[in-house]
């Protein structure tokens, strides 16, 4: 039966991801780094993989934990309360779901043993489901294209790149330190995770899958990391509303705690009632994943849709009930505002996953 | 001849007697002709008539190519302290500061809120205190808009804190340039820093530069609010003229990123923003004569609300082109631009609008306790000396 809960090894492996996020990432040395040009915490990078956080779903004998994309997921919840910026979302989970999928065990030991770092190179917009990335084609046994909007760049070495070859979608693997390779930073609304435009001219490839393969495996990868981004979102709106409700508490005004207004408690109520909901879905999403259930794609786009309305909601209600603090860069609420919603575009937004719901459940437009 | 045409008549012999090419000269010219605003009295930028007819001046004015005074740079200069001159100041206060006020030459901010003071604003704790013919004022504001660009700044300050919190307020204009003054750039979740910190330390304003009688700041400051939310959610505006019309834009330009679910969140947006544009309209036409009332606070309500789900369906709309932003540079602008900026910063920017001016949840409850008439909550804070509030 569908497990909805959290196993003790779970709460476990939450407690241990988020003390070690609460000792290195705080929101001053966040903002401090966001706008240098490493927006990414290598050092926190591989702490994570050091103890094996950004391996949980890969199997024993390729290096990894042998757990599941359910443990994965309380991991990326823990990251989405920290807002932490770390590829894990391009790494650990997109890239890892595509070379797991096609059987590239030598690079996914790689990643799963912190010796590299990886992104798929799609655009972070791409939505499970959709048509396979044209960008980039195999000419002459090289990759050449643009790729616009690739998250988690900034300290890959390896890029797992969709490329339409001669007999249609392959798989390819490339070195971003090779000749060719050309990224290009976006100012980002997404602080922590900024993305970036990837340049491919004439470029060296390994190829991972070819036209049997190529396109089922990217799109279990954006199906695998909707239903993790979604954790991440559920993540992110816990702490926008226990950062709201702690502050409403001590705030005074009118000789009283703010949050002892009716009208603040009701707000917060029901977004606390909206998270419960949240996160059974975004469990039941990680659990179809992990067991292979034939409803995973089901509960991805639900939960999809579901959480990333809810996180985007959960930060606005946060910078609006912290009054003028909330409007500052110094107070991390913007940090989530800015995740969540770009989340919500990330991996398709809640009206793109709606859309690729309606069929799955028989309610045609 | 009626008053429209006579205007119109007026209107063009300012054009003809002055030079446009001359931006300030002739805008000082039509200051003095009345032309301004048409309804504040002779002598004082206008001619006594309804509100309204200020259109068609406008109109003649914009046909000539006329240079107008920059309405967006100097907001709170025309929807706040003009007005509040106008209905407490003295004669010498309004003849010395308001002409300077709508030509733009001199920039106004609003020294109100304070780290302890937003929402309930009679708690202000800025002391200003007597010295010889004039005050001494020390304390703290912030989040003030412009702070960096002002001449001046209305002011409320406490000068009896003995008194309950709303009876020892008086109400002041500072000039901003006095050594007591510091201002600070506070940066904002956009970026830039168009708001500030301002630290008073004995800075001094003389007698003549208090507005309305000692003790009766709250009054004064009730009135510059409710003219500030009449200036946020009310001003006149084609139909599409406020963010709808930057949304709209967007979807008609792009084709590629239509869906059904968009398309009719669009609409939805874009019905609701005419009714609300209509609505303030009607507002307009039944204050014509009148001071704004508390109807304002509904506009400023719809306004935020919907600034805020329009500029968040534009960076959905835009998808992959939505995680981009355009420019996160701290700058100090002297003006919020939600046209010459990008979708990201109208989403972020736009989540200021129900805070600024009063909070959308503080105008709910002025909606619900002065115009429904429901009871008020308990304010155990009302006739205790301000001294003695817990904080
Ligand atoms: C962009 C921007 C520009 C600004 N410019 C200026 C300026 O130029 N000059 C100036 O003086 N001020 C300015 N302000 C300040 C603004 O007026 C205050 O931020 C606002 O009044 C709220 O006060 P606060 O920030 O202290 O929030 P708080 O009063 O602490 O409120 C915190 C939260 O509690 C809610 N709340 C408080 N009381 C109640 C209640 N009774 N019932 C229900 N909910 C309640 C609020 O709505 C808010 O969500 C600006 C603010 C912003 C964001």
């Amino acid at each position: 039966m569908t497990d909805l809960l959290y196993s003790d090894v779970e709460e476990d492996l939450r407690a241990s991801v988020r003390d070690l996020l609460a000792d290195r990432v705080d929101a001053a040395a966040i903002l401090a780094r966001c706008e240098t040009g490493e927006p990414h915490d290598r050092d926190t990078w591989r702490a994570l993989a050091e103890v094996g956080v950004t391996s949980l779903q890969v199997p024993e004998e390729l290096g990894g934990q042998g757990a599941s994309l359910r443990e994965t997921a309380v991991a990326q919840e823990e990251l989405g309360r920290a807002v932490a910026p770390v590829p894990f979302l391009g790494s650990a989970v997109l890239a890892t779901a595509a070379l797991l999928d096609c059987g590239a065990d030598d690079l996914t030991r790689a990643l799963a043993e912190g010796t590299a770092t990886a992104t798929l190179a799609v655009s972070l917009a791409t939505a499970p489901g959709a048509a396979f990335p044209s960008g980039v084609s195999v000419v002459g046994g090289r990759l050449g294209g643009v790729v616009r909007a690739v998250a988690d760049t900034s300290i890959a070495d390896l890029l797992v790149v969709p490329a339409i070859g001669d007999g249609g979608p392959e798989l390819h693997a490339v070195r971003v330190a090779d000749v060719g390779v050309t990224i290009t930073p976006s100012v980002s609304l997404d602080l922590t995770r900024p993305v970036a435009d990837v340049e491919l001219t004439g470029v060296a490839s390994e190829r991972l899958a070819g036209p049997d393969r190529a396109e089922s495996t990217v799109d279990n990868s954006l199906l695998v990391g909707a239903g993790m981004l979604a954790a991440e979102q559920v993540g992110l709106a816990e702490w926008c509303v226990q950062s709201t409700v702690d502050y409403l508490r001590e705030r005074h005004q009118f000789g009283r705690p703010v949050g002892s207004f009716q009208a603040l408690k009701h707000r917060l109520a029901d977004l606390w009632s909206s998270l419960v909901s949240a996160r059974a879905a975004s469990r039941y999403a990680a659990d179809t994943l992990a067991t292979g259930d034939p409803d995973a794609r089901i509960a991805v786009h639900l939960a999809a849709s579901f959480c990333s309305a809810l996180a985007v909601r959960a930060a606005e209600e946060c910078v609006q009930l912290h009054g003028g603090i909330g409007m500052t860069w110094e107070h991390p609420a913007h940090l989530y505002l800015k995740r969540a919603k770009a989340n919500e575009i990330a991996l398709g937004t809640p009206g793109t996953h709606r859309t690729r719901l309606a069929p799955l459940v028989d309610l045609p437009a | 001849m009626t008053t429209v045409d006579d205007l119109r008549e007026r209107t063009r012999a300012l054009l003809a007697e002055h030079d446009p090419g001359e931006a300030l000269a002739f805008l000082r010219a039509r200051f003095d002709a009345g032309l301004a605003w048409v309804h504040f009295p002779e002598g004082l930028g206008g001619l006594g008539l309804a509100r309204e007819l200020q259109s068609v001046v406008d109109a003649e004015l914009a046909a000539a190519g006329a240079p107008g005074n920059d309405p967006e740079k100097i907001g709170i200069g025309l929807g706040m302290a003009a007005p509040t001159i106008l209905a407490f100041g003295t004669d010498e206060q309004r003849k010395r500061l308001l002409r300077p006020l709508w030509t733009g030459e001199e920039v106004w901010c609003q020294l109100f809120s304070e780290p302890g003071a937003g929402s309930d604003l009679a708690a202000v704790g800025t002391r200003a205190v007597r010295d010889g013919d004039g005050w001494r004022v020390t304390g703290q504001k912030v989040w003030t808009s412009n702070a960096h660009s002002a001449k001046w700044a209305i002011l409320l300050a406490r000068t009896d804190p003995d008194l309950p919190k709303h009876a020892g307020l008086s109400y002041f204009v500072l000039d901003m340039t006095d050594p007591g003054v510091e201002v600070r750039p506070l940066r904002q979740i956009t970026g830039e820093a168009e708001f500030n910190e301002v630290f008073l330390t004995d800075a001094h304003i003389p007698d003549t530069l208090r507005l309305g009688e000692v003790g009766n700041g709250w009054r004064v400051a009730q009135a510059t609010l409710m003219n500030e939310r009449v200036a946020i959610g009310g001003r006149p505006i084609p139909r599409e003229g406020g963010m709808i019309g930057v949304v709209a834009g967007t979807w008609r330009a792009r084709p590629e990123s239509r869906t059904a679910e968009l398309h009719d969140r669009l609409l939805r947006g874009w019905v609701e923003s005419e009714a609300l544009r209509l609505a303030g309209m009607r507002l307009r036409q039944q204050l014509a004569v009148g001071a704004p009332g508390p109807e304002g606070s509904a506009m400023k309500l719809g306004f935020a609300r919907l600034a805020q789900e329009l500029s968040g369906l534009e960076v959905e709309l835009l998808a992959e082109d939505g995680l981009r932003y355009d420019d996160w540079t701290l700058r100090r602008p002297d003006r919020v631009e939600f046209t010459g900026r990008e979708a990201g910063y109208r989403y972020l920017r736009a989540k200021g609008n129900s805070i600024e001016g009063g909070t959308s949840e503080i105008l709910r409850n002025i909606i619900a306790e002065r115009i429904l008439g429901l009871p008020t909550e308990p304010r155990a804070d009302k006739d205790v000396p301000w001294k003695d509030l817990p904080r």
